[in-house]
């Protein structure tokens, strides 16, 4: 049949109007999915880029911590009482919480930053910057600045290239910046800093004794699931205890479910799908009501139900394949502006492009089986 | 054999007791070749007979063969390969508003799988020019009168050379004059091929091409050698 008309494509092209709104439609739900998903993965990906740097196979928190944003301090000792496990090769503690950085660039600009403390003694985070610079937090009142940080934060990171050094205060106390590191944003932070534990301590006035997460490092060949299992038993019940996968995925699924943004995205996706259907069902119903007459024809002069059918489903593919194609175009074009604007890493991918397509076509075929329930009245005995 | 034999049909609209009958006992042979009119008043039963000729209604009873093929009983997909063996044609035209005169008759040639598409194009264009529209092959039904539209639709019709053809009223929505025109390409194309007419009309006018006048009143056959 290949060298025959192509009856879905020519009643698609002679109603150019109808056929372009058919595919604004579909252009349309393509782009909002593509951004809402592209957005909400950077986010979903920049809450868990810390854990993911953590060098850890289990770790402790407060019964009472929900996320970053919401971490309870529990005493130290916890900490030492996982360490007299054998398989333990060591731990540190971690310090993680809010502190108020001054651009250094203006006089009175102070933003909330997140600040990061750690023991100093061990490779704790495997992030870019972090393992050259460690040294240098040996120092009293030294930090080293997320480089991926927002602008609100001052230029810090070509101030620092530039004079080696940036001087500015972090919650009341002159602080110098000896070295950058990457981390990136999150739903919690627009920017970071770290430092050793001490300094830590130091700037945000806390007690020593109480910390936000401890970090385990267990001897090669011990099972952390195990471990964790024995640890959670022998503990109290006012810390919880994870592996790394389920750190992340605690973190993960805060946001997603116990914050109206995972839903939002979720429901704008859902909604962008359903104005797609419904577009594209009105046309392709219409393009079938239209013509009743002269399809019931076609079954007259010969041709099956089944090809009125084939019709309204090719007509269903086209729009769906051609809507997608500038759909996508237009879409990786707003990642590109996006990433720039909030510097989040949107970013094309393979997998999104190819679900972002299955999906498509099926909400065009959706649309094509509610609206190929009218060629039903395509009857050829009625033409007469 | 007979492109049409009818015996002994009734048929009823409507279900139990809301059933009304509008055919009684028709009986009817129609020879190869003969140019058979149906005439009679309007509700008569004309158009409710000729789709069950054509399969285009379910038989009810009675037994009904067109070119050779029992319809009481018959599968669906019986009757879509027997109506791709009859010509059709409509008081209105029907044609594919998006497609061009030409590709609304290839549309009726495609039907026959044995044509490659280079025939198909010929084919198609040979039949727009027996029916006087060789240059309008290009032309949306939208672009072509009245009368074109019907000859376009009598070529969509013809194309396949059918053994049957089938009209109802093809020259009610026409002029006298295109309506003319309509039936003398009709029975020039039809006389040609050897093929058999079945042609329901109210036009006086045109009842001198008949071999045969059949007057159909309250759903019941009557035949005449001539008109009222
Ligand atoms: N789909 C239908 N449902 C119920 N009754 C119908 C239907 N189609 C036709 N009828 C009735 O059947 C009878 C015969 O109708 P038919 O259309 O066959 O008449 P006709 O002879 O073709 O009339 P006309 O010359 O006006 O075209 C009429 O009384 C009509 O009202
Ligand atoms: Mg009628």
């Amino acid at each position: 049949m290949s060298d025959r008309l192509f009856t879905a494509w020519l009643q698609l092209k002679y109603q150019k109007i109808r056929f372009l709104i058919a595919l604004s439609g579909v252009i349309f739900a393509v782009i909002i999915i593509f951004f809402q998903l592209g957005i909400s993965n950077a986010l979903f990906d920049g809450a868990v880029r810390f854990h993911q740097g953590l060098q850890g196979d289990c770790f402790i928190l407060s019964s009472r911590s929900t996320n970053l944003t919401d971490l309870a301090s529990f005493s130290q000792r916890r900490l030492s009482q996982a360490q007299a496990f054998e398989e333990v090769e060591y731990v540190n503690p971690i310090y993680f919480g809010v502190a108020r950085w001054k651009n250094p660039e203006s006089r009175n600009s102070w933003q909330s930053i997140g600040m990061i403390g750690f023991d100093l003694r061990h490779q704790t985070f495997d992030l870019p910057g972090i393992k050259s610079n460690i040294n240098r937090l040996q120092a009293r009142d030294t930090v080293l600045f997320d480089r991926n940080s927002r602008t609100e934060f001052g230029a810090v990171a070509e101030q620092f290239e530039r004079d080696n050094s940036v001087i500015t205060e972090v919650s009341n106390r002159r602080i110098k910046v000896v070295g950058l590191f990457e981390l990136g944003t999150s739903f919690a932070f627009d920017g970071n800093i770290l430092t050793s534990d001490l300094n830590f301590l130091r700037i945000s006035n806390r007690e020593k004794g109480f910390i936000d997460i401890g970090l385990i490092k267990l001897k090669t060949g011990a099972d952390p699931e195990n471990f964790k299992l024995k640890l959670q038993e022998y503990l109290p019940q006012d810390v919880q205890v994870f592996t790394k996968q389920e750190f992340i995925n605690f973190e993960q699924n805060y946001w997603q479910t116990s914050q109206p943004i995972g839903f939002t995205f979720n429901l704008n996706v859902v909604m962008s799908f359903i104005v797609g259907a419904v577009v594209v069902y009105q046309i392709l119903y219409t393009n079938v009501s239209e013509h009743l007459k002269e399809f019931a024809t076609l079954k007259a002069i010969g041709y099956s139900h089944q090809y009125l059918l084939n019709i309204v489903f090719q007509q269903a593919l086209i729009i769906g394949s051609l809507g997608y194609i500038p759909g996508l175009a237009i879409a990786i074009f707003i990642y590109k502006f996006a990433q720039q604007a909030t510097l989040l890493p949107i970013a094309m991918t393979w997998q999104r492009a190819i679900n972002i397509l299955v999906a498509t076509i099926i909400m065009c075929l959706i649309a094509g089986v509610s609206a190929v329930k009218k060629m039903k009245s395509a009857n050829p005995a009625d033409i007469f | 054999m007979n492109p049409i034999t009818i015996c002994q049909v009734n048929y009823y609209f409507g279900k139990k007791a809301l059933a009304k009958q509008v055919l009684f006992d028709i009986n009817l042979d129609i020879e190869a070749g003969e140019i058979v009119i149906l005439t009679g008043p309007s509700g008569s039963g004309k158009t409710t007979l000729l789709t069950l000729i054509g399969g285009l209604r379910a038989v009810q009873s009675g037994s009904l063969c067109t070119l050779g093929k029992e319809l009481f009983q018959a599968s669906e997909a019986e009757l879509v390969k027997l109506r791709g063996q009859i010509g059709y044609i409509f008081q209105a035209h029907n044609l594919l508003p998006f497609m061009t005169a030409q590709q609304n008759v290839q549309m009726s040639l495609e039907l026959n799988q044995d044509l490659s598409s280079h025939q198909i194009v010929s084919q198609a264009q040979e039949m727009l020019a027996a029916v006087g529209l060789g240059d309008k092959g290009n032309y949306y039904p939208d672009h072509l009168s009245g009368g074109q539209k019907q000859r376009a639709a009598i070529a969509r019709a013809l194309a396949n050379q059918p053994k049957l053809i089938l009209a109802d009223e093809p020259t009610a929505a026409l002029d006298s004059k295109s309506g003319r025109e309509v039936v003398n390409i009709m029975y020039r194309l039809v006389k040609e091929n050897h093929s058999t007419i079945l042609l329901v009309t109210h036009d006086g006018r045109i009842l001198d091409i008949a071999d045969r006048i059949i007057y159909m009143e309250d759903g019941r056959l009557a035949q005449r050698k001539t008109f009222l």
